[in-house]
Parts: C-alpha cells; sequence; structure tokens
C-alpha cells in the first residue's frame, strides 16, 4: 500500500514539473519549426514574465484572501503573459530577424547576447534576491487514497492541459495555425501562397513568449523568482524539446511531461542524489542522441540538395 | 492585351549573368511557352517575376504596375501564381489541406473586421473556418480527380498526383497568371497527354498560362505564342510554327554546323 501510494505521489509531482517543462519546450520548439533556430533567450523571456505577474499579483490582490484573489492571480498571469508575447516579438524583430540571411552562428550568438542583457537588466532593475508569489488561495494538501496533492498542483495541471489543449487546436485546426505548419515546411512557398512570413513568425514568437511566461508564473506559485531563474530552467526545456524531437510540437510536450517524470522518479526510485537531479535531463540528452538523434517524435531530415 | 512583362531584365549572380536584357511578355488569356536549353535562364525568369528573386536591374510589369521588388506573398495577392520544377508540396499536411494554404489569404479577408479580431474569431470558430474553405478546397480537388485522396499525406501521392496538387494548390489563390515551371517533367505519354488537357481547361477557367517546358510535342501543341531563351538572352518570339522554322532557335538546340 504505502509503495503505491508513494509511486502516484511522484508520478502527481513529476506531471506537475513535466507540464510546466513542456510549456517551456513548446515555445523553443515552435521557433526550431519555423526558422531552425535555438532561440537561447527563451528562458530569460520566462523570468521577465514571471516578474511581471508577480508584480500584478502584488499589486492587485489586496488583503484578503479569497474568490479575488484567484482574480488576481489569473489577471496577473495574463499580464505576464502578455508582457512577454510583446517581448518575444520585439526580441525577434531588433535581434534576429536582421540576422536571417547571415550565418547560422549569427542569430545564435544574437540569442546568447540577448539572454544576458535581459537576466542582468532584470537583476539590474529588480535585484538579485529571489522572490515568491504569495498563495492566491489556500494551499493546505488533501490526501486521495494516501497521495497528498495540494491545491496548486491542480491549478498547475489544469493551467497546462488547458494551454497544451488550445495550442493544438489552433495549430492544428486555425487558419493561422495552418499558415504557421505551411511557414515552418517551406517558407518560401508559403510567401508565393500569400502568407505573410513575417507575420507568422511573429505569432509564432508571441505564442511561444506567452507559454513560457505562464510557466513562469506557475513556477513563482511553486517555487520562486530569481534573476537568472532562465538559464536552467530554459536549458532543461530546451533539452525536453530535443528529446521528444526538436520542431515537433506533441514531441515537446511529451518530452516536458517525461522529463519532469525523470528528475521526480529517479531521485525518489532510482536513488539518485537530489543535489545530481539536473544532471538527469542532460544524460538523458545524451542518450537520446545517441539512439535515436531526431528524439522520439522527430522525423529524419534528409539534406536537401 | 498585355497583363505581364518584362523590361530589359537582367540578373547576374557575381559574374554570372542568368538573364540579360530580356524584354517578355504574356498576353491575356493565352498560354505562353518559355524554351530554351537548358542553364537559359528559363526559372531565373520564372523566379523574378514571381517576387522569389530580385532583379539585377530592369523592371517587371503586371497591369500596367511596376512588381519589380515586391515581395513574394504581395505577388501572389495581386493574382500571380506558379508551380515548381521540383515539386514543393508542403508533403506533412494532407492534400486537402495543401490547398487550403492556397485559400490562406482569400479566407482571411474580412474587411468588416480588425486583424486582431480576425485572428481570434479564426480561433474561436475554428470549425467554421474549416468548412467554408474546406467546401472550396474540396472544389480545386474535384477539378483535378484528387477528391479522394483528400486525407492522405500529399508526399504520400503518386508523382503525377503530386504535379497534379501543386497546379491546384497555385490555383487555389485565384490567380490571373499561372506559372507552371516544366509541368511534364518525369510524366510518361500518356500523364502528359492528361497535363496537356488539363492545362487547356485552366486556360478555359480564364487563367492565363505561362509554361517552361522541355517536351517539344506537348508546348508545339497547347502554346499560343512562344519565347525562346538562350544564355539569357530573349533571341525568338512568336507561334509555333515561326519558332519552329527560326534559324536561331534551331541552332540554339542543335548548335552551328561549322564549330
Amino acid at each position: 500500500m504505502g509503495s503505491i501510494s508513494e509511486f502516484f505521489q511522484h508520478l502527481m509531482n513529476g506531471l506537475t514539473l513535466g507540464g510546466i517543462y513542456a510549456l517551456i519546450a513548446l515555445g523553443y520548439t515552435m521557433v526550431y519549426g519555423i526558422l531552425k533556430f535555438i532561440n537561447f533567450a527563451h528562458g530569460d523571456i520566462l523570468m521577465v514574465g514571471s516578474y511581471i505577474g508577480l508584480f500584478t499579483f502584488n499589486a492587485i490582490r489586496g488583503q484578503q484572501m479569497g474568490i479575488w484573489t484567484i482574480v488576481a492571480f489569473f489577471i496577473a498571469m495574463i499580464a505576464g503573459m502578455l508582457f512577454s508575447a510583446v517581448l518575444g516579438v520585439l526580441i525577434e524583430r531588433i535581434a534576429y530577424k536582421p540576422l536571417r540571411r547571415a550565418t547560422r552562428l549569427a542569430p545564435l550568438l544574437s540569442a546568447i547576447g540577448v539572454s544576458f542583457i535581459l537576466s542582468n537588466t532584470a537583476a539590474w532593475a529588480w535585484g538579485t534576491k529571489s522572490r515568491k508569489l504569495d498563495y492566491p488561495f489556500d494551499n493546505t494538501p488533501f490526501t486521495i487514497g494516501g497521495v497528498a496533492i495540494t491545491p496548486h498542483q491542480i491549478l498547475i495541471l489544469v493551467v497546462v492541459i488547458i494551454m497544451m489543449v488550445s495550442l493544438k487546436l489552433f495549430v492544428d485546426r486555425s487558419r493561422i495555425g495552418k499558415a504557421m505548419r505551411a511557414t515552418s515546411l517551406d517558407q518560401d512557398t508559403a510567401k508565393l501562397m500569400g502568407i505573410k512570413a513575417d507575420q507568422i513568425i511573429a505569432i509564432t514568437f508571441a505564442i511561444g513568449s506567452a507559454l513560457a511566461a505562464t510557466a513562469g508564473f506557475l513556477i513563482a506559485l511553486e517555487i520562486k523568482v530569481y534573476p537568472s531563474m532562465g538559464m536552467m530552467t530554459g536549458l532543461k526545456a530546451f533539452v525536453a524539446a530535443v528529446v521528444g524531437g526538436i520542431g515537433n510540437i506533441s514531441g515537446a510536450m511529451l518530452g516536458g511531461i517525461l522529463l519532469g517524470l525523470l528528475e521526480t522518479f529517479g531521485v525518489a526510485l532510482l536513488g539518485i542524489p537530489y543535489g545530481m537531479r539536473d544532471t538527469i535531463a542532460f544524460v538523458a540528452l545524451i542518450i537520446i542522441l545517441l539512439i535515436k538523434p531526431e528524439g522520439l517524435l522527430g522525423k529524419v531530415e534528409k539534406e536537401k540538395v | 492585351m498585355i497583363v505581364l512583362e518584362t523590361k530589359k531584365l537582367t540578373r547576374a549572380y557575381g559574374g554570372v549573368v542568368a538573364v540579360s536584357e530580356v524584354d517578355f511578355q504574356v498576353k491575356d488569356g493565352l498560354i505562353t511557352g518559355l524554351i530554351g536549353p537548358n542553364g537559359a535562364g528559363k526559372t531565373t525568369l520564372f523566379n523574378n517575376m514571381t517576387g522569389l528573386d530580385t532583379p539585377t536591374s530592369g523592371q517587371v510589369f503586371y497591369n500596367g504596375e511596376e512588381i519589380t521588388n515586391k515581395s513574394a506573398h504581395r505577388i501572389c495577392r495581386l493574382g500571380i501564381a506558379r508551380t515548381f520544377q521540383n515539386i514543393r508540396l508542403f508533403k506533412e499536411l494532407s492534400v486537402l489541406e495543401n490547398v487550403m494554404v492556397g485559400l490562406h489569404f482569400k479566407t482571411g479577408k474580412d474587411p468588416l473586421k480588425g486583424r486582431l479580431k480576425a485572428a481570434v474569431d479564426s480561433y474561436l470558430h475554428v470549425r467554421t473556418e474549416y468548412d467554408a474553405t474546406h467546401e472550396k478546397a474540396m472544389k480545386w480537388l474535384e477539378f483535378f480527380g484528387l477528391s479522394e485522396f483528400a486525407d492522405e499525406l500529399a508526399r504520400n501521392l503518386p508523382y503525377g498526383h503530386q504535379r497534379e496538387l501543386e497546379i491546384a494548390r497555385a490555383l487555389a489563390t485565384d490567380p490571373q497568371i499561372l506559372f507552371l515551371d516544366e509541368p511534364a517533367a518525369g510524366m510518361n505519354p500518356s500523364e502528359t497527354e492528361s497535363l496537356m488537357n488539363t492545362i487547356r481547361r485552366i486556360r478555359d477557367l480564364g487563367v492565363t498560362v505561362v509554361l517552361i517546358e522541355h517536351d517539344m510535342k506537348l508546348v508545339m501543341n497547347i502554346c499560343d505564342t512562344i519565347t525562346v531563351l538562350n544564355y539569357g538572352r530573349n533571341i525568338a518570339q512568336g507561334t509555333p510554327e515561326e519558332i519552329r522554322n527560326n534559324e536561331q532557335v534551331i541552332e540554339a538546340y542543335l548548335g552551328k554546323e561549322e564549330e
């Protein structure tokens, strides 16, 4: 009994963590799908989004915990998403778009530069001390069949599921989503179909950045917010995207969730010391690169002749 | 009436001049052939008229309006569509979706709604948008007899059908002019025969067709007028009959006798 409920406990924790990774991984994978480029500033866009969310929440939440604090939580989350979306689009316009015809290394270096600019500016403006979001509602865990679940975990799972399902519907079924897929498959031909590729790229950055901000805000709820938080979180989500098959949206979701489960179960069941937890992602990356370099759901890309 | 025209169009890549001062004209409602030996600059000329490439010098006019430096998506929206020599379908999309992408900008137009609202609407009414576009796209598939493959991935279509799908997708953008880059390449005689019929049916829809082709039987049979390029220059222009008897053209294809 004990071991079964323990298993479900870790499963729950792993899914929550994995859902957050998945949200971030989606941004990497969508941008890669369209521009064949890794946006290394993605983690820092997440960081800015969580700060904006946190500030908004603190400004409007009031004193008493109640219905309003829950509403305020979502308003703050949306504020963070919008801010990050605009930030993501601006970064693309200023730092990546002018380099689209340059060597492939150029936008990559530009992205690393943007990453440092964002995290240093945040440290300068907001200080390096880490902050935590005040609980929008009572977080006393309740137990179902011996598994302790916190209301926050449920909130995180619900938000993650809503985001993933709407993204998948949007990309698969909507007109803009179809244009996004066409642009990622063949940008020139998409243009010849009258698709404004630049606009589609901007939308991709906006969506990816908003998802990252959401993830960052959820992290603020569970863990904390600090200027360099984007670094490790971003890297791990990037690993998740590669493990799932970079460029593949379902792959990013799968990769993120797998990584969350691996980290949780790795520490709990395989006895990997907690201090070594962050290495699990990278070991998984190396194994995947050796066995299935295109990722779990990725397709082998033939070089164009 | 001339719908499309280039004036002294030149495209050089470094020292290599692919197209040199070409004056090319397309007349409304006709099928125009563009022929010439390999490397004569035919595809380069196509690329420079459809916005995929920018001329080094010279101009392109469409219905009297200069479109020389316009981007590909704007030229498409003005009414010019094309296919490629090496078929460029969206291979991972379904056959139907390929045509729906061709309908993209038509279905997005709604002057009463702001852009943001249109975007939100397309999101909230996913199904509605899908249905309207779906119907139009199916009509194009029927035109080419491809309805039964609608839900297949484009990559899984047999070669001949892939060519047809590429044309269907281009027609979905509702062009006034359709450029076909070697539509018969890789086709067997019976496929070529049916392609000729298709091209005539497209012309009968009121679409002006311009095609690059090496299959002389096809060119001589269906083209109303032919332009010949050699070494990037326009060496002849006329009816199939005139082209067949033009000495410069014969020379370009067969070589000079004393060399």
